[in-house]
């Protein structure tokens, strides 16, 4: 299983965003999607996601050897695909368990109530989220720490294929990072492809990825080994860039 | 919401008791033999029957007369949805389906008996109510209180029952909150009002376990008149809540309760209406309770279904300290026409009034919310909160906000607030992106905007509250 994105070229409002991505994520691997802000690293997990905003001006999705770029985002999810969003929504009077349930039977047809309580408490304690947390309504009123674990727990308990997390480092204390990064890399290594969309480098102290990309004006200047990162860390993007 | 905290305790210590219901089946309808059907059409000589059929004293029928009058004189009201098109001339008025009301399930004709198996009724009377009565079409053919409490001096009957049984009772406060001039669709209620609930709670007791009332409309083209009177004596306390549905039919009926509840001092009465009618229903309720001092008189209403629904749940706050919660509910789909909302009137100093409204319209429906806060001089540090959210769904669907505020007093506090919005894209990509349809989205935004009222339900009503919307945006309900 893999997903392949070719040569995409996305706009918004007549404003080209991504110009020409490729990229591909196979299951088990890490890939880390690096760069300034304002490079389309949120738009390409948008789009890859099916958000109904944005056009795609030209390329393909293949997840499953089909191009997914005409399904809907439930259709996507069907098929073992995640985001991990930057700024999760508020869904009031949801309670977190309600919605986790919900998605969790619509994926995995058949499911057991039974089941998905003893995976759900396993992964609370993975993420060492306390059991009370489950009872709130959905992201609402979470800090933004919570909003982040509440995303990684939904990721570790609907276990797709392939996930592509945007941000999920970013508004963490260095302990939250720590319990995050070790979750992410848990599931990585039980065989899930991950595309993790980082501003800063910070993560990557954690988890060491296979692929690093950046990105910059919407296309991809460099790709390489972990190795890469350090390299932005010391020469900043414009350096990688002039490189 | 201090006061709506009053069953969340007992609710948690309960087990867990599901029923599962068929709803989809709501509209069905069984054959009958009335007893007596009375010709279409409203007239002196129908209400006289209804008295002597009803073997009533003579004040009543006085009463029933003088209501006629009034109804006949009074115009459709002006205001709010579009009346005109209620066939009163083609409405029947009275139909009785059984001459004596059962105590036991068993002794009701097979028909009716199964109507209210399918309703889940018997069951839900074993499981966690102390009273039931069940009205089929004009007459309440099943009631029943538990031991202990009719041991402890709750009356819980039928209100034509009570004014046999209790007429001391029931003239001293029955049309005294609600007098029949009130509003014509009171009047034509107080000339034909069969059936309904009467419950007393006796002064210091408090029934902890909640009486139902399930009100059934079977056949075609018929108006339903009950009357409910609720008389809580002070420092008393009960939950009492009613349902109501009826079979689906091309031709139009008419839903006009009367209720009436007297809150005595320190009492705390919460009464819960879960109504789904069938779209063919017109339903115009007045629904108006007396607090004294310091009696909580909350309403929670949740309008689904009918074809138009005009109810604004009210308090007069007479004594001081007296607090009202009114929660309102209400979902418009295809062709209907929710105008609900609440009214609190403070008539004494440090009375508090709340006022919380959802509404969701879709398919072009729908929903106003309708409400009126009065304070009277001299009601001072009254305080009044209202809150109204509307959710539309689409292009065609409609909300408006029409609060109405008259306050004669200048130290008091009266604040208001409301929204009214669509479902967000984010919300929905955000729930798509786990799997859920954008139809399974939409449900649970939905629930969950109507949490604040849910909550506030005993579980089983909470879980058939949630079906009934999520039948309501499917579009299955019909």
């Amino acid at each position: 299983m893999e997903l392949e994105i070719k040569d995409l070229h996305v706009s918004i409002e007549g404003k080209k965003i991504l110009n020409g991505i490729s990229l591909k994520i196979k299951e088990g691997e890490l890939h880390a999607l690096m760069g300034p802000n304002g490079s389309g690293k949120s738009t390409l997990a948008y789009v890859l996601m099916g958000h109904p905003k944005y056009k795609i001006d030209s390329g393909e999705i293949i997840f499953h050897g089909e191009n997914i770029i005409n399904l809907t985002p439930d259709k996507r999810a069907k098929l073992g695909l995640f985001l991990g969003f930057q700024y999760p929504t508020e869904v009031p009077g949801v309670t977190f368990k309600n919605f986790l349930w919900t998605a969790y039977k619509t994926l995995n047809n058949g499911a057991s109530y039974v089941d998905f309580n003893e995976i759900l408490d396993e992964k609370l304690e993975l993420l060492e989220i306390d059991k009370s947390f489950v009872l709130r309504y959905l992201n609402e009123g979470f800090s933004g720490g919570e909003k982040k674990r509440s995303e990684i727990l939904q990721l570790a308990v609907l276990n797709p294929k392939i996930a592509v997390l945007d941000e999920t480092d970013s508004g963490l204390d260095v302990d939250s990072l720590k319990i995050v990064a070790n979750g992410i890399k848990k599931l990585n290594e039980n065989g899930m492809g991950i595309l993790l969309i980082t501003h800063y480098q910070r993560i990557l102290n954690y988890i060491l990825p296979d692929f690093v990309h950046v990105m910059t004006d919407g296309k991809i200047v460099k790709s390489g080994g972990h190795d890469l990162a350090k390299e932005i860390e010391e020469k900043g993007y414009e350096g990688i860039k002039d490189g | 919401m201090r006061g709506l905290k009053m069953d969340k305790m007992k609710q948690q210590q309960k087990p867990k008791l599901v029923i599962e219901r068929d709803y989809s089946k709501y509209g069905f309808s069984v054959d009958v033999d009335y007893l007596y059907k009375a010709r279409k059409g409203l007239s002196h000589e129908i209400v006289e029957e209804i008295s002597k059929i009803k073997d009533e004293p003579k004040w009543m029928l006085e009463f029933r007369l003088k209501a006629l009058e009034h109804f006949i004189q009074r115009p459709l009201p002006t205001w709010g949805p579009d009346l005109s098109r209620i066939p009163f001339d083609d409405l029947v008025y009275y139909l009785k389906p059984i001459d004596k009301q059962a105590t036991s399930w068993e002794d009701l004709p097979e028909a009716i008996r199964q109507t209210f198996e399918k309703l889940g009724i018997p069951e839900a009377e074993r499981k966690f109510l102390g009273g039931v009565g069940a009205m089929f079409d004009s007459e309440t053919v099943y009631h029943k209180i538990r031991e202990d409490l009719a041991k402890q001096g709750v009356i819980f009957c039928d209100t034509d029952t009570a004014l046999k049984e209790y007429p001391e009772l029931f003239r001293k406060y029955f049309g005294t909150v609600v007098p029949y001039n009130d509003n014509k669709f009171a009047a034509l209620n107080s000339a034909v009002w069969s059936g309904g609930s009467f419950l007393y709670i006796p002064e210091g007791v408090h029934v902890n376990i909640p009486l139902q009332a399930y009100f059934r409309i079977n056949a075609p083209q018929m108006g339903q008149f009950e009357r409910t009177l609720i008389i809580a004596e002070p420092d008393s306390k009960v939950h009492y809540i009613e349902s109501c549905t009826a079979g689906v039919y091309t031709t139009k009926s008419l839903h006009a309760a009367v209720v009436e509840i007297i809150a005595l001092p320190g009492a705390h009465v919460r009464y819960t209406t879960l109504q789904n009618w069938a779209d063919n229903v017109y339903n115009l309720v007045t629904k108006r309770a007396h607090a004294y001092e310091n009696a909580i008189v909350e309403w929670l209403d949740a309008n689904i279904g009918s074809q138009v629904t005009m109810k604004y749940p009210s308090v007069y706050l007479l004594g001081q300290g007296a607090r009202a919660e009114i929660l309102s509910v209400a979902f418009a789909g295809k062709g209907q026409h929710q105008d609900t909302g609440g009214k609190a009137i403070h008539l004494a100093p440090n009375t508090s009034s709340t006022i919380t409204a959802k509404s969701v319209s879709k398919d072009g429906g729908k929903t106003n919310y309708r409400g009126l806060i009065k304070v009277l001089p001299g009601a001072i540090n009254s305080r009044s909160f209202t809150k109204c959210d509307a959710i539309i769904l689409d292009e065609q669907s409609v909300s408006d906000t029409i609060p109405y505020m008259e306050i004669n007093e200048n130290q008091v506090s009266i604040g208001h607030e409301a929204t009214v919005g669509k479902v967000s894209d984010e919300q929905l990509f955000y729930l798509m992106s786990r799997g859920l349809t954008e139809q399974q989205a939409l449900t649970m935004i939905v629930n969950g905007f109507f949490e604040a009222f849910t909550k506030e339900l005993p579980m089983e009503y909470a879980v058939e509250f949630n079906r009934l919307i999520q039948l309501e945006m499917a579009g299955a309900v019909g």
